[in-house]
């Protein structure tokens, strides 16, 4: 399968803290992965490169096939962030407005939205379940929903790579499997890729192709099957103390892709 | 007032500038609010007075200067500001709020400064300060009316752009908007407006006609279109009503329309409050029946 990200000895840190030491990840076209990891185990300074939102301080980022300091095509990616971070609740606007924004690259700056651009906002919130919600002010809505209509708004653009940091913060127990489950119909009926950064290990572990752990360096890049296998190995490493994690670093390096 | 507009010029200068600012100020104050950067229009308008005080000063040392028209010099600083502050908000990413007193009390030390140096305040100045229906001249009109279409067009051109910095910065970065060109271009029609409000609102009162529609706005649109539009209305409705109680009870235009905006302001807040209570009602009444 051909891959669609590719990341080389990637190196990231802010000031003295290093966050990534030496990333290797490649993910193919069509999977479904998840990267999981503690807080400050850099997914989302990860994210946030193959975004193009940080430049690499050392090593490549290679996107569907052009290094990341080439690549234009940024259509190609929907972003879904973690709600809480960017998004202002009060924020005056209508689900249907903010999905249409999910539009401003494709349609070029200093041109109009038309009718055929409606029509590909009403296609994304009826592919999330949304389209009864389409004139009710954003801030309405639980955060399930809303974070439904950001996942609208990645769509719209039709990309090929949907990345997602932590959705489901803000969604209701009840509410994260219909969640998963959607993203799972994405993956299969509409052939996207998804990445997504998550805590939630046990609900997704059964739903994702791929799995990495990532604690300042990637300790497990696999199949699911494969994780599952040396499931709590892998975690206890990932999750496990500093010290405790440094030692394993050497030992463990075959396992990094 | 209304026969008076047919008569006088200084009358039909003010209300045209009054429409063009009562639409302009609001317009842009809706992406300022949404954005919470409401204080931005305050340091701006700050600058823009020292700018104003500037321009008195070398009308004053030097004779050849005599005519020079204080706007524009006001629009030198408000546009120098603006730039300003961009500059400090990414020096100082994790204060990006402390950009407005920086640049707000550089205005006004500069400000007072020139003032001091011109001898102190005159009646110029005051009209500056606070607004004034007689001060707005034929020129001040064409070069409002020249800003106006500069930002009506550019917003137009550019709304997507601006809604989607405005919603969610950081989604719009990933999608590969040009957010600092657009900031950019934003800032400098913030105080192109700025400087081209202070003839009719008055320098300390500019914020008022960008925020106080917007606020009111805010309590009862739907979506952002609607937000912009009744913004522009409520904008609109101070601005007018302001000018014709300025000019028959001899006030300055700058305290009426800021008050009629404040009224409006109330209004909105106490009316979504009467909504919401004859919506639970109308509530319990169908569970007591049913």
């Amino acid at each position: 399968m051909q891959s669609i990200i590719d990341i080389n000895h990637l190196f990231y840190r802010y000031e003295k803290e290093l966050v990534l030491d030496d990333i290797n990840l490649s993910i193919p076209e069509g999977s479904f992965l998840a990267i999981v990891g503690p807080n400050g185990s850099g997914k989302s300074t990860l994210l946030k490169l193959i975004l193009g939102l940080l430049k690499p301080q050392k090593g490549t980022i290679v996107l569907f096939g052009q290094d990341i300091s080439k690549f234009k095509d940024w259509q190609k990616i929907g972003y879904v962030s973690q709600k809480a971070n960017s998004f202002n609740t009060g924020f005056p606007a209508t689900v249907f407005e903010v999905v249409a924004s999910g539009l401003t690259k494709r349609i070029g700056m200093f041109k109009f939205f038309k009718k055929e651009h409606a029509a590909a906002v009403n296609a994304a919130l009826e592919a999330v379940g949304m389209e009864q919600f389409r004139c009710r002010n954003i801030g309405e809505l639980s955060g399930g929903q809303q974070q439904r209509v950001f996942i609208a708004r990645a769509l719209v653009s039709d990309p090929k790579l949907l990345i997602l940091d932590e959705p489901t913060v803000g969604v209701d127990a009840e509410n994260v499997n219909a969640f998963y489950q959607m993203l799972c119909d994405l993956n299969t009926n509409r052939g996207i890729t998804l990445l997504l950064v998550t805590h939630d290990i046990g609900t997704i572990s059964d739903k994702v192709s791929h799995v990495a752990c990532l604690n300042k360096h990637l300790h497990f890049h696999g199949e699911t099957t494969e994780f599952e296998q040396m499931r709590m190995e892998e975690l206890s490493k990932t999750y496990g103390h500093d010290i405790h994690l440094l030692s394993h670093q050497h030992e463990h390096g075959g396992v990094l892709k | 007032m209304i026969q008076g507009i047919f008569h006088y010029e200084f009358l039909q200068n003010a209300f045209l500038t009054g429409i063009l600012i009562g639409f302009l100020a609001p317009l842009l104050g809706v992406f300022i609010v949404v954005r919470r950067l409401s204080l931005i229009a305050d340091a701006l308008s700050h600058v823009t007075l020292a700018g104003i005080a500037a321009s008195l000063l070398i009308e004053r040392k030097f004779a050849v200067l005599a005519g020079l028209n204080p706007l524009y010099l006001g629009m030198v600083f408000s546009v120098g500001g603006s730039l300003f502050i961009e500059k400090l908000r990414s020096v100082y990413k994790h204060y990006q709020e402390l950009a407005i007193p920086i640049i707000l009390s550089s205005g006004i030390g500069l400000g007072v400064i020139f003032i001091s140096l011109a001898n102190g305040f005159n009646t110029d100045l005051f009209s500056y300060l606070f607004g004034s229906v007689t001060a707005v001249s034929r020129t001040d009109l064409v070069v409002i009316f020249i800003i106006s279409v500069v930002v009506v067009a550019l917003i137009l051109l550019l709304y997507k752009e601006l809604f989607i910095l405005s919603f969610d910065e950081e989604h719009a970065k990933a999608s590969g908007i040009p957010a600092k060109t657009i900031h950019f271009i934003f800032i400098v029609m913030v105080a192109l407006v700025i400087a081209a409000s202070m003839r009719i609102v008055g320098i300390l009162l500019v914020s008022s006609l960008m925020t106080l529609p917007v606020a009111a706005s805010i309590r009862i649109a739907k979506g952002f279109k609607q937000t912009i539009l009744f913004s522009v209305l409520f904008g609109e409705i101070s601005v007018l009503g302001g000018l014709f109680s300025a000019y028959y009870l001899d006030l300055a235009p700058g305290g009426t329309i800021v008050i009629i905006a404040v009224l409006i302001l109330i209004l909105t807040i106490f009316s979504k409050k009467w909504m919401i209570k004859r919506h639970v009602q109308k509530e319990i009444g169908f569970h007591e029946r049913s």
